[in-house]
């Protein structure tokens, strides 16, 4: 593999060359940030449905008991028998590490996070290569994905304008929101910022959002994995893992 | 090509002394303003630590959310607890006449406080919020004795860091830093709107840390002991909570 960008192989033949220089699909940062953040991701989804096991229901408002009605009741088993769930067990309780490994695994993603914005910004990442450079032609890339076309070579190089504008809506909508209503769970937190709860409506709302937040980003996931299989799994995993488009000539 | 890789070299090299000598400081600065939790050893130390920290630093004064009255919750839910002892029937068969709570450890006066002096103590009311750590909450008026007060009035010594607390129930004792101890809204509850606090929620007396969690706000209070050390406690890792694999910091 090396052979290709070892000074010794420049005896001029013109691919070596093209391979010395031949640019990255995806930037270092953006391949350490998106493996991080995926391992992050399932760190906390488990750990989180976790949590959700030990009262797998959902209020609106600030408060929120076994005495109160639930606008959601996922009719899962708990791992609390304080919990009428209608099953005639209790799950054991996973609360205790799911805790301690949600809350590092937040300060992962959330360094992960700062630093995917703050280079994405002053590099021009977002600029360049996610905020659609104009809007036309967004009913033709409508009905391109819902036939799940398979992309030709020249997308292998660029997002899509679909693709641009579900990428800005996880990192910038989603994600924030995700942050936000967490810390907004946290007692100390709002203790400092009242403000973090009140405008969210409430404890129990925060709660709520989370869990649909999680919904969605879970959906991206499927969609996003669906998708990078239809436009060629190995050559779309090859362009995140090592940053190269084609395959590494021998 | 050699001269790129030897000004890597050097950079990479003035990075990680300075990431290592940061870590140092930012460690020693940590310890001694106490920023670090009696469970920050093991996987989840380091997460521990940051959240525990992060917290302290922004909220050593700030107040907990308070409610309205229209607010309280009309059906709270008090939980369950592990069985109660013949001892604390026993008590509450008397009308907890003869509960005491004994103060010692650091303090230049430690006294067995019966019940009847607690309540005679000026009190502090506010409605405030509970939640569990499973995600549930109710909103209740609690009323109780500041903390402080009682620190202050068995003379705690300066050097007191901790306050360690212990229920009629052997498996269920915490611990908080002064942050919380000296808080004025950590109270030592024995109302609970507008009435004695009813056993099911901690009468008669509860332990009150309205910035963290409820595991935090022990019931059946008999005993605080004042410390400049949680190591010879338990396991040495601060309360019940972490021996249980819960961390011991629950403001989040």
């Amino acid at each position: 593999m090396n052979a290709t960008v070892s000074p010794a192989s420049a005896n001029a033949s013109s691919s070596a060359v093209i391979a010395v220089s031949e640019p990255k699909r995806h930037s270092a940062i953006v391949r350490v940030t998106h493996w991080l953040t995926t391992a992050a991701f399932f760190a906390l989804l488990v750990s989180g449905g976790e949590i959700v096991l030990s009262h797998p229901r959902f209020y609106w408002g600030e408060t929120g008991n076994v005495n109160a009605q639930p606008w959601l009741n996922l009719h899962l088993p708990s791992s609390r028998n304080t919990v009428p769930t209608g099953y005639g067990y209790v799950l054991p309780d996973q609360n205790g590490w799911s805790r301690y490994l949600h809350f590092q695994t937040a300060w992962i993603a959330v360094a992960t996070g700062l630093l995917y914005w703050i280079w994405g910004y002053f590099a021009g990442h977002f600029r360049r290569n996610l905020v659609p450079a104009s809007w036309k032609g967004i009913g033709a890339s409508l009905v391109e994905h819902l036939r799940f076309k398979r992309p030709g070579a020249e997308q292998a190089w660029s997002y899509n304008l679909l693709q641009r504008i579900t990428y800005l809506v996880v990192i910038f909508v989603l994600f924030p929101l995700m942050i936000w209503t967490g810390l907004a769970m946290s007692y100390g937190f709002v203790s400092a910022f009242p403000l973090s709860v009140q405008l969210l409506g409430g404890h129990q709302t925060a709660r709520s959002l989370h869990f649909l937040i999680t919904v969605l980003l879970v959906l991206f996931l499927l969609l996003h994995i669906v998708m990078v299989i239809v436009a060629g799994f190995r050559a779309r995993m090859r362009a995140m893992i090592t940053g190269r488009v084609a395959p590494p000539s021998e | 090509m050699s001269q790129i890789s030897r000004r890597k070299l050097i950079s990479t090299g003035i990075a990680a002394t300075a990431g290592v000598s940061g870590v140092a400081i930012a460690a020693a600065l940590a310890r001694r303003h106490g920023l670090i939790p009696p469970d920050w050893k093991g996987i989840y130390g380091p997460g521990e630590t940051l959240t525990y920290a992060a917290q302290r630093l922004l909220t050593r004064h700030s107040m907990a959310r308070e409610f309205s009255r229209g607010e309280i919750s009309e059906k709270p839910f008090a939980n369950e607890v592990s069985p109660l002892s013949d001892e604390f029937h026993r008590l509450q068969a008397a009308k907890f006449e003869d509960w005491k709570m004994t103060v010692d450890g650091m303090a230049a006066r430690p006294t067995i406080f019966s019940l009847a002096m607690i309540r005679s103590f000026p009190t502090r009311s506010q409605i405030t919020m509970i939640g569990c750590e499973e995600g549930w909450t109710y909103i209740a008026e609690w009323t109780g004795v500041p903390l402080s007060y009682i620190l202050d009035r068995v003379g705690a010594l300066p050097q007191v860091r901790y306050v360690v607390y212990r229920s009629i129930q052997p498996d269920w004792w915490e611990s908080i830093d002064m942050a919380d101890a000296l808080h004025p809204q950590t109270v030592v509850a024995h109302r609970m709107n507008g009435a004695d606090l009813p056993v099911p929620f901690g009468g008669p007396l509860r332990m009150r840390v309205p910035r963290q969690l409820g595991y935090k706000s022990v019931k059946y209070i008999t005993r605080l002991t004042l410390t400049d050390s949680l190591k010879p406690f338990g396991k040495g890792l601060g309360s019940a909570a972490p021996e249980g694999g819960y961390a011991w910091y629950a403001g989040i």
